[in-house]
């Protein structure tokens, strides 16, 4: 009893081919997608990859470029396919493939799922990444005479200007590291031996951020020195004044705006995932259709298709005892060598 | 004697009607970039209208949009009658519009080349109004109590980060203007007070900048306040330094960023041009190889196809007959009203 029989004439199976081979030249623009957003997601890795300590793990967008260069080829393949279809005498030629290309089908439409869920679950590495890239890059934004590290600087404070963000968590990380360069300290100002002195790594903090961290909205010349001092400046409070300096820390923006871009990219994988596997089903339908014709002769006779030629269980278990016996053929042969060694 | 006249026979008609079907689908495709870079241009005087003091003309925007439009609409009726051509019947109904779809076409190209010459010219326009819109913007950068002003403040700081510049010729600008509010300073500090009665007007000016002319690549913390003093910071000379603020002005950097996008458009429009003659021109052919079949009933005969059916002067002598004629008739009628009057 095969699954989901389907009953079909001549002018079934050219509807049939002709709707899947519009579908297939589909899958192909869906495979062209998933390619370009896989460099896309390269593109904006490594435009960030300093922040990230140059350690952040390609894998997922080269995966995805690969799949959709698979993608590409597989679904003209199987349009090429559909197209001969309609022809007894082009089809011929295709009719002992097409088996294993429905398998390898298969196999990629799997590949494809866990590709998906890839892109759901990597945030959680990419978290820690940033984590602790963006520390190492608020440590080395002072260095920029040192090389390797001179672009530092200006690379945080484009993305702290872009991405609306101030330090790692919030502003305050900014107090606990020294991120104006030695050179434009005067070592022989007293206020500055005294900064120095007052902390055991002998470094020069204060209660200030760099300019990117500033908010144009804010109705007030932005204050991004001496900030937690309210005698400072006039009619100031900094418990109050929230437009002053950007709230939110760049690890949180960043995250926010990888895991946007690797949701969507998933969710678009899951949409081409599903495509695929109706063009397979598509496909399997016209292999299984041709090949029952009733009068092979006759283009015009009627056939059937479905989507496997036994029941589910059915097929599992011949998929195990073909297993079976194909370890079984194994051990006999192994066994009738040694005999006849033995014999002979 | 026609101009440029071409002998056809049956595959080389159908070789062109296909040819040129497919490049007045192109023009489709063409006219349709026209209108999306028409809105992009739209937008983008929208976006930077507050720089200009809303005064900004969006005449050359609106033109392309309809001339975006007009040219999808011409070329897809065009692309019709060609894949119709090939079929007798089908051509049969479109073939007494043709002549006025040719003039038409012909006043479209007038309009292409209009529209073309004001993107290279509305360039001088668009330098005037920013120049008055920025000076207006940076006396009004401190209003951000102001109802219609409060946000040029964050306006002028998002473009100078943007287009990187700072002022409106130089960073000098911004040490002639108050830039920061009354409500943040304290008249009662004597600094302040020094600082307000030192010129005419009353304005509290400082060598200072605001943060928004920072430039992000150089190597040490941006020096914004006290600018012009060296001894205020260490290891500063104001002369030299670089690196530090942004050094260009911010009416040069906008204006070259329109004019790139006004002279892009204005190239492409005449490459519109260009091929919108090669349609008419192939049009042109078309009609008239279809026109001269010597057996209309056999579609495989010869036939000639020209561009003008006579040479070029004679054809323009022709058309300043017609006009003197046109003229004539009318005031023979006239004259011939006057008698019957009188009578």
């Amino acid at each position: 009893m095969a699954l989901m029989l389907i009953k079909f004439d001549m002018k079934k199976r050219v509807k049939l081919a002709q709707t899947v081979w519009f579908m297939y030249w589909f899958a192909v623009m869906a495979g062209v997608l998933v390619f370009s957003m896989g460099l896309f997601f390269k593109i904006e890795l490594r435009k960030r990859s300093e922040l990230m300590d140059n350690n952040e793990s390609h894998f997922l967008p080269n995966l995805l470029i690969l799949m959709g260069l698979v993608a590409c080829g597989i679904n003209a393949f199987g349009g090429k396919v559909c197209y001969d279809s309609l022809d007894p005498s082009k089809f011929v030629k295709w009719k002992p493939m097409l088996k294993c290309f429905l398998m390898v089908c298969v196999g990629f439409n799997a590949l494809l799922l866990v590709t998906a869920l890839l892109c759901f679950l990597m945030r959680i590495p990419l978290q820690f990444t940033l984590a602790e890239g963006l520390k190492n890059g608020m440590k080395y934004y002072k260095d920029t005479d040192t090389p390797g590290r001179c672009y530092m600087k200006r690379t945080l404070d484009l993305m702290q200007i872009e991405f609306r963000c101030c330090g790692n968590d919030n502003f305050r990380d900014w107090f606990e590291i020294q991120w104006v360069s030695n050179r434009y300290l005067d070592f022989s100002a007293k206020e500055v031996k005294d900064r120095i002195g007052s902390n055991v790594d002998g470094q020069y903090l204060m209660d200030g951020v760099p300019f990117s961290c500033c908010n144009p909205s804010s109705p007030r010349p932005c204050i991004q020195l001496q900030m937690t001092n309210n005698s400072a400046y006039y009619s100031y409070d900094h418990y109050t004044e929230e437009l002053n300096v950007w709230k939110r820390g760049c690890r949180d923006s960043m995250l926010s705006y990888y895991g946007g871009l690797m949701n969507t990219i998933g969710l678009l994988v899951v949409l081409v995932t599903m495509l695929e596997v109706a063009v397979t089903i598509g496909l399997q339908y016209i292999d299984s259709s041709l090949s029952t014709l009733v009068n092979p002769e006759d283009p015009e006779s009627e056939s059937e298709g479905w989507i496997l030629e036994k029941t589910v269980k059915e097929t599992f278990t011949d998929i195990m005892d073909k297993m079976k016996s194909m370890g079984k053929g194994s051990k006999v042969d192994e066994g009738g060598e040694a005999a006849v060694a033995t014999v002979s | 004697m026609p101009f440029m006249p071409v002998k056809f026979n049956l595959q080389k008609r159908v070789k062109l009607a296909q040819g040129l079907w497919m490049i007045y689908w192109l023009s489709v495709i063409v006219g349709i970039l026209l209108f999306s870079l028409g809105i992009f241009f739209k937008i983008e005087l929208r976006k930077r209208s507050e720089m200009m003091d809303n005064n900004e003309s969006h005449l050359v925007p609106n033109l392309l949009i309809l001339v975006g439009l007009l040219a999808c609409g011409v070329n897809a009726f065009g692309g019709k009658v060609c894949h119709d051509s090939l079929d007798p019947i089908k051509f049969a109904k479109w073939k007494p519009m043709l002549k006025p779809f040719l003039l038409l076409c012909c006043g479209f190209n007038a309009l292409l080349l209009l529209t073309a010459l004001l993107c290279f010219l509305m360039q001088f326009a668009v330098y005037l109004t920013l120049a008055e819109g920025l000076k207006n913007s940076i006396k009004f950068y401190k209003d951000t109590d102001t109802p219609g002003r409060c946000f040029m403040k964050r306006t002028l700081d998002l473009t100078q980060i943007e287009f990187r510049c700072c002022g409106n010729n130089n960073f000098r600008d911004w040490f002639e203007v108050q830039w920061i509010s009354n409500r943040y300073l304290d008249m009662s500090n004597d600094l302040v007070k020094d600082r307000v009665l030192s010129n005419v007007e009353g304005k509290y000016l400082m060598d200072s900048v605001p943060f928004s002319c920072c430039n992000p690549g150089s190597p040490r913390p941006c020096i914004q306040h006290h600018l012009t003093n060296n001894s205020a910071h260490y290891d500063y000379d104001h002369r030299i330094e670089e690196l530090n603020i942004w050094t260009r002005g911010c009416r040069e950097a906008l204006f070259s960023y329109f004019s790139s996008m006004m002279t892009s458009i204005g190239v492409l429009i005449i490459a519109t041009i260009i091929l919108e003659s090669v349609d008419m021109a192939g049009l042109k052919y078309l009609t008239t190889a279809l026109e001269t079949m010597e057996d209309p009933e056999n579609p495989e005969c010869e036939s000639d196809g020209w561009l003008l059916e006579k040479g070029v002067k004679e054809t323009f002598g022709d058309l300043l007959a017609k006009l003197k004629t046109l003229g004539k008739t009318n005031q023979v009628v006239e004259g011939g009203d006057a008698p019957e009057a009188a009578n």
